[in-house]
């Protein structure tokens, strides 16, 4: 390994590392604005300047390559004066408005000021102003602050895979714009504001909401969707007024989508803080004893078969295991279900509904084949490893069903089963590919599985993946792409009414109005017509589950909560409690508690360790060894469409945010002018 | 030495030059003053009552970037900020628990727009706690009565800081 010296230390680095990494190898820090490690470099901010013996000039660190021999210095007069020289340029044109800006307390270039920045500034000129630009509902600018490094560029053009962002001018007269005014469209587009150095991209929600040093910041997991973004929330005595994206290199490396950012705003909106009773037609307050009793003998007067469970999709295992516990020990029943569409599952092993190549073996694939989804909206987070990985490796990718923009350029190769049969019989032209590809990737989403072909879809390409030899020890290429955040946490901890025959069991008993009794566990997504039955709403938000319902009971939503979570990999994640359950509402597990020891059946726990330890002997004790035999499906001809997804609109709490709904009428195109307005 | 000191006991001497001083004094002016009617001369860097100040056009100063509630090491300072209409960012709540405050004068050397001083007013004593927890009217209500000694003193002050 070649050898570089940084300060007198000699040490190895890698080929092909940039002196500023090698520096950092040394563990010596050096300052930046431009670079940044997942970004291509572009040297234009000089920050990052050391002393390379025998050269004349100060080099740029971040954009020279290190190499065999060099004798680095970062420590030097030499170094500091040059330092400073580029702070003072830097700060020639920045505004000194830190007390009014929302970055200050987190600002890279106040942080820097206080190292290489002069008491007193030698410029009696005017300082440069621009105009703010208009980047939509999220991102606030104030382009007076910006010191043009480009970061949001690269990204936007990278990453997000939209170039929307560029730079008109040059010189002083540089501008960073989104050159026709109009709304960022990359659903990754908030991600500008955290590489933003400086306070030229700031959050247009948050705007001057609280000082970084004011927040609690609570390590958490994202239930926006089933990829399980690792997020810090941000509490200002018991709201959140923020969230932000925490790194792990395994999932979301360190990008969150808006969705995750912003919908944080709906968990103070339509929030459900006391029991409701329906009365009359109408809900009336009422209280956790009354609630409770009305629930117990309305339980007590139905026979188990007729009381049916629905789990919804922001659930985490505290609340599915103890409302399981709750079904099979009080009720009786076990006619429940995490699913809230009929989406073809097979339960028999773990590898049938999880994301087996995990999120971080996309970037290993030579092949990928979508089937019926649509990954920008569906898993925003694993879109981007998809696009890093096309611009890595230049995989080809393939879809069936029309996806729309992905970000990256793919084939779509028919939207119907019969070019599944064609694959798998061998006749299709990508089939001799997929078999040659050394770690291909196929992707089956819900738009595939939930038709009258979704047993075949995913019974034909499981068994055509592992008569190739792609499920093996070391590569599985069959992927279940999720949507919701308790899906596999649901499958996990086996709360599904499907058997070997009947796959939908539960939704044909819901249909057919077998259900006098249905407790919704946050179930907002469902579909089916009320007629006589009675319903329980247990949940956070007052949305279509709670219209539906007779007795509310308020629950807590994600960040008020210690929860696990299991995402699309599998991979079990926890996440902590950042503020208070609102008013009289109660965690979801203490409420089953409750109705438990009320019935006088209690459910075997009392606290919530009790409880952790029962879910992790259950999932450890689960055992998928002995049923392991291939299923075959009969071929159904059917077209697969990519459901369209109204992505600002899928839950309860991106319903409830206001911040979302001005999204989604922009991604809409609703321009509201005062005369439709009023009609 | 033992002799002249029976001599000063017996001619009382040093009662007689203490009786001079007080006979001297007599037609001196007097140096006490008739507080409350009369009031010593405070120094233009008293930290007195706090008072938000506004500037000349009636704009409030402060711009809610929190300095000094960071800075107050009493944490008697309590500030939410907000997005004003027309787009600047302006404070919804200043509040200042006057009986935690120490009266240190840290918040006034760390606001940037000189909004949050201490004034010469010492005498704001109430009847009840209550009184005490200012809130931002309260506060700018000072900054309006005091605001001409305000500006005095911190053009007094201007040169050394």
């Amino acid at each position: 390994m070649p050898k570089i010296t940084v300060n007198n230390k000699e040490l190895e680095f890698e080929e092909g590392m940039t002196v500023l990494q090698a520096c950092e190898l040394a563990g010596v820090e050096i300052p930046r604005f431009c670079y940044h490690e997942r970004l291509s470099i572009a040297g234009n901010c000089r920050m990052c300047l050391v002393e390379l013996e025998k050269s004349p000039k100060p080099i740029a660190s971040c954009a020279m390559p290190a190499s065999d021999g060099m004798k680095i210095k970062t420590n030097t007069p030499f170094v500091d004066k040059a330092r400073k020289g580029i702070m003072e340029f830097l700060l020639a044109n920045h505004p000194l408005d830190c007390p009014v800006c929302d970055q200050g307390g987190e600002c890279d270039l106040q942080d820097q000021s206080l190292f290489y920045g002069f008491d007193k500034s030698r410029y009696t000129e005017n300082k440069r102003q621009v105009k703010e630009k208009y980047m939509g509902p999220l991102i606030k600018t104030q382009m007076t602050r910006c010191i043009h490094c480009t970061r949001c560029i690269r990204f936007a053009t990278e990453v997000a895979g939209i170039p929307e962002l560029g730079a008109t001018g040059r010189g002083e007269d540089m501008e960073i714009t989104t050159y026709l005014e109009k709304s960022m469209e990359s659903e990754l587009s908030a991600n500008v504001i955290d590489l933003c150095p400086v306070g030229a991209l700031t959050s247009k929600p948050y705007a001057f909401e609280a000082r970084p040093w004011d927040l609690k910041k609570t390590e958490s997991i994202d239930v926006m969707d089933a990829v399980g973004s690792n997020i810090r929330v941000d509490t200002y005595g018991w709201e959140v007024k923020r969230v932000l994206p925490r790194v792990n290199e395994d999932i979301n490396e360190e990008w969150i989508s808006d969705k995750t950012r912003y919908a944080c705003d709906g968990l103070s909106k339509q929030r459900l803080d006391i029991p409701y009773i329906r009365e009359g037609g109408k809900l009336k307050k009422s209280t956790w004893d009354e609630a409770m009793k009305l629930i117990i003998t309305k339980l007590k007067s139905f026979s188990p078969n007729e009381i049916g469970g629905l789990v919804g999709d922001l659930a985490d295992l505290e609340m599915i295991y103890s409302f399981k516990s709750f079904f099979e020990k009080c009720i009786g029943s076990t006619n429940f279900e995490c699913r809230q569409d009929r989406i073809y599952i097979n339960p028999q092993e773990r590898m049938n509904y999880i994301f087996n190549s995990s999120i971080n073996g996309i970037e290993q694939s030579d092949f990928i084949l979508l089937v019926g989804t649509n990954p920008r909206l569906e898993a925003t987070i694993l879109n981007s490893r998809i696009r890093k990985s096309y611009i890595k490796n230049k995989l080809k990718i393939y879809s069936i069903g029309d996806a729309g923009d992905l970000t990256y350029p793919y084939e779509n190769i028919g939207s119907s089963t019969s070019v599944i049969r064609e694959i798998v019989t061998g006749t299709h032209k990508i089939s001799d590919k997929l078999k040659k590809a050394l770690k291909p990737i196929v992707i089956i989403g819900d738009s595939a599985l939930c038709g009258k072909s979704g047993k075949y879809v995913f019974e034909a390409l499981k068994n055509f993946l592992s008569r190739n030899n792609f499920i093996n020890k070391d590569w599985n290429a069959l992927n279940i792409l999720t949507q919701q955040a308790s899906r596999v946490g649901g499958i996990d901890l086996d709360v599904y009414s499907i058997s070997e025959t009947e796959n939908f069991s539960f939704f044909d008993k819901l249909n057919n109005n077998v259900f006098k009794f249905i407790y919704l566990l946050g179930a907002d997504n469902i579909n089916f017509d009320k007629k006589d039955s009675f319903i329980v709403y247990q949940g956070s938000h007052g949305d279509k589950g709670a219209e539906l319902a007779d007795v509310i009971l308020p629950g807590a939503a994600y960040t008020e909560k210690n929860g696990l979570f299991i995402n699309l990999e599998g991979k079990l994640q926890s996440a902590y409690k950042a503020s208070y359950p609102p008013g009289d509402a109660r965690e979801d597990w203490v409420i089953f508690k409750d109705l438990s020891n009320m019935m006088k059946k209690p459910l075997g726990y009392n606290d919530a360790k009790d409880l952790r330890t029962l879910i992790n002997k259950y999932i450890q004790s689960k055992n998928f060894k002995d049923i392991k035999k291939a299923i075959d499906a009969d071929f159904v001809e059917e077209s697969i469409l990519v459901k369209p997804i109204d992505y600002y609109y899928t839950n309860s709490i991106v319903r409830s945010s206001k911040v979302m709904s001005e999204c989604r009428q922009i991604s809409k195109k609703f321009l509201f002018t005062g005369i439709e307005k009023a009609s | 030495m033992k002799f002249n000191r029976i001599i000063k006991t017996i001619f009382m001497a040093d009662f007689i030059s203490g009786l001079l001083i007080a006979i001297k004094e007599i037609f001196k002016s007097k140096k006490t003053i008739n507080y409350p009617f009369e009031k010593g001369k405070i120094s233009p860097r008293f930290r007195g009552e706090h008072a938000l100040r506004r500037y000349p056009n009636g704009e409030e100063r402060c711009i809610a970037c929190k300095l000094c509630e960071a800075v107050c090491p009493a944490q008697a300072i309590t500030i939410e900020s907000e997005v004003r209409n027309d787009g600047s960012r302006k404070t919804t709540r200043y509040d200042i628990d006057m009986l935690k405050c120490i009266y240190c004068g840290l918040c006034e050397e760390s606001c940037p727009v000189d909004a949050i001083v201490q004034g010469p007013n010492f005498e704001f004593g109430t009847e009840t706690r209550e009184e005490l927890y200012y809130n931002k009217k309260k506060l700018l209500e000072n900054g309006d009565r005091w605001e001409t000694v305000l500006a005095e003193n911190i053009k007094a002050d201007s040169p050394f800081r």
